[in-house]
């Protein structure tokens, strides 16, 4: 079973505004719908609301961290894949993610093409683990 | 104390300030100041034993010198009172063993007179004299009879004194002689003089047969300073001394002396207690002091060949010992700049990490907005100047990816400063590495079973660490067993929820209880001249730090296995260095 791209829902959490919005304006140019929010708590509520397929989450922002982000999203809603996005290159935020149950992790800054097809392999997984 | 002073102040220079003293210059500086003082240890010493040296060999050289010539003098004066002495005793003789009527008898005077010329040599002739100065009887070659000699001082000394010794002297027999006068008392009150006179040639026979050295001269001369034998240097029998006679002195003295024409000498002189006469002898200093000289020298060449010797051997020893110093103050300095140059590499790599992550979100900020423009672009049918804008965020995007590689490099360095933790199957490690070494079995015929534990959990830990502990300790278990006869069994388990062990066992040569004891320590080898001895405290280094355990059982001739625990997750802090 897929899905068209046009019906891949995602959630994009980073606390980087201009990135946010930059990211979701050129993946709606792609014909992917994606609603943001700029901190943990936020991206929980809005995942609660309505829970994607995929959720990219940023690693490093102030107050809750990527990290607890990610516990509460695989404790609740395991069937979200996250993909990490980190702007360390330290490999330590990404094994620690994938040892928590993120789907994969992608250092920044990205090729946007890279990053669709990422997401194609974590809605298909999100299909399935649905 | 000065010295003391001096001393410390430097050996606390020596020893204290080396963290100081590295720049070619100090060493310099060091090795003149050690030089000098052992310089002046060894010198000083030389010196003083030279000087004293000197001294003591010049006395004993000076006395060494004079003695012969104070030996030649006594014994040259002895046979002069000896050739007196018998002289006067013979005259003596006759005076008494004759009566005055038989010596009165010219005929029988002249057949004493004949026996006592064949008897002693030197006699010229003899004459009787009576108490009242004229002379009674004569023999010899003179006309002499009738004379009268009342009114000469010699008579009355003869009278007076008993015997009489004159001076030399020429007289009417125009020859050098000297005159013997005794006078003999008979029992009634009377009395007479036998006079006797000698050819003073017998002197100069004396002296050459003392056995002169030849520049060395020898005269008696008469307490006036009258010469009463020829002398070498200063004239005839008769003439006058050019110098002033000594003061008396019955002991043989010898002193240095300058003459009136400037030769330095050494004079000796004793005079004779009984008789007006000193016998003297000179010597040129020069000569005798000839091997004084050689001596002298002999010794400066040695001073000087030692103190040169000291200074080359200072000198050396020195350099020697400065550049040792050198060196290992040169090892000292790249060890500590080793470290600092590690901890320089490893707040470099923090500092890499901390700016990279920062310059990685707005990069990633500046890449989605390049982006969304081309994006945009894209989407218009129509875009005036469409080349040029794409090129423009063509090369923007260029940029981005540019930096980026800048600084993943950078958080790559940073990465190699900690070890990398991962999620590793230990089962698949330990496959890995006895792969290496299956080539070996074969070859060697050596049984190698592997006892893995299916379900063993996966452990965050250092993969490529991991491979050097195992591959240390599996390839001890090679080297230790036989061919053919080997077995190796690697065996893995769960040992509690934290834990995983792996134990490695062979039937090799095993290890006695001393070997066990240090087997971890640095530099502890049984293999000798091929091992370094760090293998195994390496590889004990490797599972501390990655929060495990290791312990070794062996027993000799029966085989040794080493255990290593392993925690499943990596406490923190554990992998940093």
């Amino acid at each position: 079973m897929s899905l068209n791209m046009e019906n891949w829902k995602v959630l994009l959490v980073d606390d980087e505004e201009e990135f946010v919005s930059t990211l979701a304006e050129r993946l709606a140019i792609r014909g992917i719908q994606t609603r943001t929010a700029l901190d943990g708590e936020t991206g929980l509520r809005r995942l609660a609301e309505d829970p994607p397929h995929v959720l990219l989450l940023d690693v490093m922002m102030p107050g809750m961290r990527g990290l607890d982000v990610l516990r509460a999203v695989k404790r609740d809603h395991p069937a979200v894949q996250v993909i990490l996005l980190t702007g360390q290159g330290s490999t330590k935020d990404g094994i620690e993610g994938m040892k928590e149950g993120a789907f994969d992790y992608m250092m920044k800054p990205f090729n946007i093409d890279g990053l669709v097809a990422k997401i194609g392999e974590a809605v298909e997984q999100a299909l399935r683990a649905g | 104390m000065p010295l003391r002073a001096y001393l410390s102040r430097h050996i606390e220079e020596l020893l204290g300030k080396v963290e100081a003293a590295v720049s070619p210059h100090r060493y310099a500086v060091l090795r003149r100041k050690l030089v000098l003082i052992m310089v002046a240890a060894a010198v000083l010493p030389l010196v003083a034993m030279s000087v004293i040296n000197f001294q003591q060999y010049q006395n004993s050289l000076s006395r060494e010198l004079q003695n012969p010539m104070r030996v030649l003098l006594g014994k040259t004066r002895s046979a002069f009172d000896f050739f007196l002495a018998e002289r006067t005793a013979s005259v003596s003789f006759v005076a008494a063993a004759y009566r005055f009527s038989e010596l009165s008898d010219e005929r029988e005077l002249n057949r004493i007179f004949q026996v006592i010329k064949q008897k002693f040599e030197g006699f010229v002739d003899l004459g009787l004299i009576a108490s009242n100065g004229t002379q009674v009887s004569y023999a010899g070659p003179y006309k002499l009879q009738g004379k009268d000699y009342s009114a000469q001082s010699w008579f009355n000394e003869v009278v007076f004194k008993g015997r009489y010794v004159s001076d030399v002297f020429l007289g009417f027999r125009h020859f050098p002689h000297l005159v013997i006068a005794v006078q003999h008392l008979s029992e009634d009150g009377s009395y007479w003089v036998l006079r006797a006179t000698i050819d003073t040639r017998q002197f100069d026979r004396l002296i050459a047969s003392a056995g002169l050295e030849p520049d060395m001269d020898m005269f008696l001369v008469s307490r006036a300073g009258v010469l009463q034998t020829n002398s070498l240097y200063y004239g005839r029998v008769l003439e006058k001394l050019p110098f002033p006679m000594p003061q008396a002195s019955y002991e043989t003295t010898v002193r240095p002396f300058t003459d009136p024409t400037g030769r330095d000498l050494f004079m000796a002189y004793t005079f004779f207690p009984e008789t007006e006469y000193a016998l003297m002898a000179v010597k040129p200093r020069t000569s005798a002091l000839k091997t004084w000289y050689t001596m002298r020298t002999d010794l400066a060449a040695i001073f000087l060949a030692g103190v040169l010797f000291i200074l080359v051997a200072a000198y050396k020893l020195m350099g020697l010992l400065i550049r040792r110093l050198q060196e290992s103050d040169d090892r000292r300095e790249l060890a500590l700049r080793q470290m600092e140059h590690t901890q320089k590499l490893s707040s470099i790599g923090r500092l890499a990490a901390g700016v990279a992550h920062e310059v990685n979100n707005p990069l990633a900020i500046i890449n989605e907005k390049a982006g969304l423009m081309k994006d945009l672009m894209g989407m218009r049918q129509e875009f005036p100047d469409r080349e040029r804008y794409t090129g423009l965020i063509d090369a923007i995007l260029r940029s981005v990816e540019r930096c980026r590689g800048i600084t993943h490099r950078m958080l790559g360095f940073a990465r190699q400063m900690d070890v990398k933790i991962e999620n590793i199957d230990v089962n698949e490690v330990l496959h890995e590495t006895v792969s290496f070494l299956e080539k070996e079995a074969s070859y060697r015929n050596i049984e190698l079973a592997m006892n893995l534990a299916d379900s063993l959990p996966l452990i965050a830990s250092d993969r490529g660490q991991l491979q050097q502990v195992f591959l240390n300790i599996v390839n001890n278990a090679f080297a230790a067993v036989a061919d053919h006869e080997g077995h190796i069994s690697v065996t893995t388990w769960e040992k509690d929820p934290e834990t995983i062990g792996v134990s490695i066992q062979d039937n090799g040569c095993g290890m006695s209880d001393e070997t066990l004891k240090h087997i971890f320590e640095p530099f502890f080898t049984t293999k000798k001249g091929t091992g370094t001895g760090l293998g195994l405290s390496i590889t004990y280094g490797i599972v501390k730090r990655l929060g495990g355990d290791i312990a070794v059982q062996s027993k000799p001739g029966q085989g040794t296995m080493f255990t290593i625990f392993l925690p499943k997750t990596t406490p923190d802090g554990a992998y940093k260095s």
